[in-house]
C-alpha cells in the first residue's frame, strides 16, 4: 500500500485485494476526499456510488476475485478536479461490446447497469484497456463549475 | 448497516419492509433468498417496502428486476411501496420506474392487487 500526500492538492493510492471488502475501503477514502474537497450530499453519494461500481467490476469481472491480482486505485484532487482512476489485472474487454442497459430488449436483465451509472453520476468517464491488459477506469468530477 | 428484513402478511398480500444497503454480496442475496423461498411457498402478490433503504447499487437494480420476473413468471405480482428520493432517482435513469408498479402507501399498494 503507498500513500501519498502533497500540500494543495492531495492525492492518494492504494493496492487493494480482490475482495469485497476493497469495495467499501476505495469507497470510504473517495468519498472521505471529497467531503474535504467541499462536495455537497447528492455529489458524494455519486462519487460513492461510481467509485463502488468501479471496483466492484475491477474485482469481480476484471480480477475475478483472484488472489494474485490487485486493484490499483488513486484519488487525485485539484482546485479543478476531483479524479478517481482504477485499474484492474484482469483479461479486459471491448468497451464496444457492452449492451445498452436502457435498450427495450435490456431492460430486464439483472446485471449491465453499473458502468451506466457511473457514467451518469460523474463530470467525465474514460473507460480503455490499460497496458497490462486489463481494464482502466477514469472517473472525473468538477470541484469548481466550468 | 447490511439488509434487514421483515416480512409480514395483510390479508393475501405478502409485504416485506426492506432496511438498509441493498448491495452485492450479503444485501442482494438476501432479498434474492427471500423472494423465491415466498414465490416456493405459492405466493402471488408481494409488495416490497422500500422505504427505509439507504442505498441501493446496480446489484440491487438488478435484484429487483429478479424479483419482478420471477414473480410474475410464476403468475404473481411484485410491487413496490415507499421509495426513497435516491432509489427513486437511480429507477427513472434506468428506466425500470415505468415497468414497476409504484405506491406511495400501503394502503392504495394493498387495495392494488387484483
Amino acid at each position: 500500500m503507498r500513500d501519498n500526500k502533497r500540500h494543495e492538492s492531495e492525492t492518494r493510492e492504494l493496492f487493494l485485494d480482490s475482495t469485497l471488502e476493497s469495495v467499501d475501503s476505495a469507497e470510504e477514502l473517495a468519498v472521505g476526499m471529497a467531503q474535504r474537497a467541499g462536495f455537497d450530499d447528492d455529489d458524494l453519494m455519486k462519487i460513492g456510488m461510481a467509485v463502488r461500481e468501479s471496483v466492484v467490476n475491477a474485482v469481480v469481472h476484471g480480477n475475478r476475485y483472484s488472489a494474485n491480482k490487485k486493484v490499483r486505485f488513486s484519488v487525485a484532487q485539484t482546485p479543478q478536479r476531483f479524479t478517481i482512476k482504477i485499474a484492474d489485472q484482469g483479461e479486459g474487454f471491448n468497451v464496444e461490446d457492452l449492451p445498452d442497459p436502457l435498450a427495450p430488449e435490456n431492460l430486464l436483465r439483472t446485471s449491465g447497469r453499473g458502468i451506466f451509472l457511473i457514467r451518469s453520476f460523474m463530470d467525465e468517464f474514460d473507460l480503455r484497456r490499460g497496458e497490462s491488459g486489463g481494464m482502466e477506469v477514469t472517473l472525473v468530477k468538477y470541484t469548481v463549475s466550468k | 448497516m447490511s439488509v434487514k428484513l421483515n416480512i409480514r402478511q395483510v390479508g393475501d398480500v405478502t409485504v416485506i419492509d426492506v432496511a438498509g444497503r441493498i448491495t452485492l454480496g450479503e444485501g442482494s442475496s438476501a432479498l434474492r433468498d427471500a423472494l423465491r423461498d415466498l414465490v416456493t411457498k405459492g405466493q402471488k402478490k408481494i409488495l416490497l417496502n422500500l422505504g427505509d433503504v439507504s442505498y441501493i447499487d446496480s446489484s440491487g437494480i438488478g435484484e429487483l428486476v429478479s424479483g419482478f420476473t420471477t414473480v410474475t413468471n410464476n403468475g404473481g405480482q411484485l410491487k413496490l411501496l415507499n421509495l426513497t428520493k435516491r432509489v427513486k432517482d437511480l429507477l427513472q435513469i434506468t428506466k425500470l420506474y415505468t415497468v414497476f408498479d409504484v405506491h406511495e402507501t400501503e394502503n392504495t399498494a394493498i387495495r392494488s392487487f387484483a
